[in-house]
């Protein structure tokens, strides 16, 4: 079920579906083809911008709660760890849907805010768009990362930290001395994990524009949406075979890449 | 581990947070700390407890009212009968495929990853660094890449828009295979399983009776991730199904969505979208509050090796 997909569409994308001819073998036209072409490296561009800026942002936001939740200092620890961790079992077309509506300015609360302020902010402008999505993204996985990285901090011995304040280090040292280097290994975990999901962002672009008009997502606004709508609405389906494996060869170099270097450092220590 | 960590961002950050502590060994509650998590957690839930409010709210009052604010009638009850009942009962078919493909799938996925997981940690066969490479390869190509291949093939066998499409995928679970091979390596003694083979017991029966019970605590949340997967698995399904009498709840119910937008002669169900995503994520967040000592003690299995 791994291999048999990936033979299959590697042999499809040598094939051309024509109006003359049928299904005829093009040899790697298709890749010549993607190279070119600029709606495909339009939403590449699209995730990799998103994943510069979204990622870095939620992984320091579920860090920063795994080292609250774990310094032992919060009323209701519990009840919080649970509340975070809760939005993890939302589907994506729930939470879009009720982002959609919440943000959205037909029903939603920014419509009553510029109503009652007498303004016209958009969540769902062409300009804005990503950035709302980068909102529902990051309220659907902060939860899942920041369980990681408190699993990690659990695994640390607590002797530890009473044999460093003993030795004089306050919280902020025992922080930065133990607790951060024992992140190092999930941080290259959840690094790898939002990058695939970000590159493959598919969902909540193509729910959105059932819920905002205008919203300026495009048929082609990230590599997976582009390759939906190439096999299902455009049937180049040897096209589209060839855009999911070059994307899929794309993610797992940077995974890998982010692997390497990740090993590569923790070593340093 | 005495060295400092050499990013400036993440410690200035923590810095950030740790500075306004009391600087005792004994942790002390701290109300600043609290309040910081707190304004977190309320973002978590503002969409959550939106949902449970427009639930109740009738489709004229969730066109008038403020979204925060209650409707003028509370309409739960009459939406979730309307749920079951418009276009024929169809959500009580989507709710049975969902819990026929989250059942059968994720049971399966999680046996045949405690049985790939064994055979790589304490067999020894013909072609084991192989498949070795192919797992660790496939946990880092992303189901959504391989589902358009899966598609493509599906659709050769003749095999789209049938149950089989969205289950066989599902079977598949490389990452739960690569936990349970950590765990087989960890909890399951080998001397145990040479004793029962020298009793007598073959190959099977000794992954059946002696590896599979120590196996428990991983296959809970192998099956937990599964679950919560399959069920809120929406791309698999869109692309392998048309015939709607198949359709799991995520897909059925951006298809109610989508009757509003088609211009004009949509029929608005907003209240029915929306009770019925309430109706949807119900047993997950029973399923996640009864069972969540399983989710941490799988991730922290995870990252010990990981």
């Amino acid at each position: 079920m791994f291999i048999v997909p990936i033979v299959y569409a590697a042999y499809l994308s040598f094939f051309q579906d024509k109006l003359v001819g049928g299904n005829t073998f093009v040899g790697l036209a298709n890749y010549g083809k993607l190279f070119q072409d600029t709606q495909f490296w339009d939403g590449v561009g699209r995730v990799v911008r998103f994943t510069l800026v979204q990622v870095p942002l939620m992984l320091i936001l579920s860090m920063a709660l795994a080292l609250a939740l774990d310094s032992l200092r919060l009323h209701g620890a519990k009840f919080l760890r649970v509340t975070i961790f809760l939005p993890y079992a939302v589907p994506a077309i729930v939470s879009t849907l009720m982002w959609g509506f919440l943000l959205g300015i037909k029903y939603g609360l920014f419509g009553s805010l510029n109503e009652a302020l007498g303004t016209d902010f958009n969540p769902f402008a062409p300009d804005t768009t990503l950035i709302s999505i980068g909102v529902v993204v990051t309220w659907a996985f902060t939860g899942f990362n920041m369980l990681i990285f408190y699993a990690a901090l659990k695994a640390v011995p607590r002797e530890l930290y009473e044999a460093a304040a003993i030795d004089g280090a306050n919280e902020l040292q025992i922080v930065r001395a133990i607790k951060l280097p024992a992140l190092r290994g999930s941080l290259v975990v959840t690094v790898i994990f939002s990058i695939i999901g970000t590159f493959q962002m598919f969902n909540e672009p193509q729910i959105l524009p059932s819920m905002v008009a205008n919203s300026g997502v495009t048929t082609f606004y990230t590599p997976n949406l582009y390759a939906y709508n190439l096999a299902f609405t455009g049937s180049q389906q040897g096209y589209a075979a060839t855009l999911a494996l070059v994307m899929a060869a794309i993610t797992v170099a940077v995974a890998y890449a982010v692997q390497i270097r990740g090993l590569r450092n923790a070593s340093d220590h | 581990m005495r060295r400092t960590t050499s990013r400036p961002g993440e410690a200035g950050k923590t810095s950030g947070r740790g500075g306004r502590l009391h600087t005792v060994g004994n942790p002390r509650k701290s109300t600043t700390l609290t309040v910081m998590t707190s304004l977190f957690t309320l973002y978590c839930l503002l969409p959550l407890v939106w949902l449970a409010i427009n639930a109740t709210k009738s489709q004229a009052d969730f066109v008038s009212s403020f979204g925060l604010a209650p409707g003028r009638e509370f309409a739960l009850w009459d939406n979730i009968v309307e749920v079951f009942r418009y276009q024929d009962g169809i959500f009580s078919r989507w709710l049975l495929n969902t819990v026929l493909y989250v059942v059968v799938g994720a049971t399966v996925s999680t046996f045949l990853a405690a049985l790939g997981g064994y055979a790589l940690a304490k067999l020894d066969f013909t072609g084991k660094r192989v498949f070795l490479l192919v797992v660790l390869g496939s946990i880092s190509v992303p189901g959504i890449a391989l589902a358009i291949p899966q598609f493509l093939l599906f659709a050769q066998l003749g095999m789209t828009d049938t149950p089989w499409a969205v289950l066989i995928p599902s079977f598949i679970n490389p990452f739960g295979l690569y936990l349970m091979w950590v765990f087989t390596a960890e909890a399951v003694p080998t001397g145990l399983l040479e004793a029962a083979k020298i009793d007598g017991a073959g190959e099977f029966r000794t992954f059946l009776q002696i590896a599979l019970p120590l196996l428990a605590p991983a296959s809970v949340t192998v099956l937990l991730f599964s679950f919560v997967s399959i069920w809120n698995n929406y791309f698999l399904p869109l692309i392998m199904l048309k015939d709607p009498n198949w359709y799991p709840l995520t897909v059925g119910i951006n298809q109610w969505n989508k009757l509003g937008s088609t211009a004009g002669n949509g029929a608005l169900v907003q209240n029915l979208v929306i009770t019925s995503s309430l109706l949807t994520i119900v047993p997950l967040i029973i399923a996640f509050l009864g069972l969540q000592r399983y989710w941490q003690s799988g991730l922290s299995l995870g990252a010990v090796k990981g």
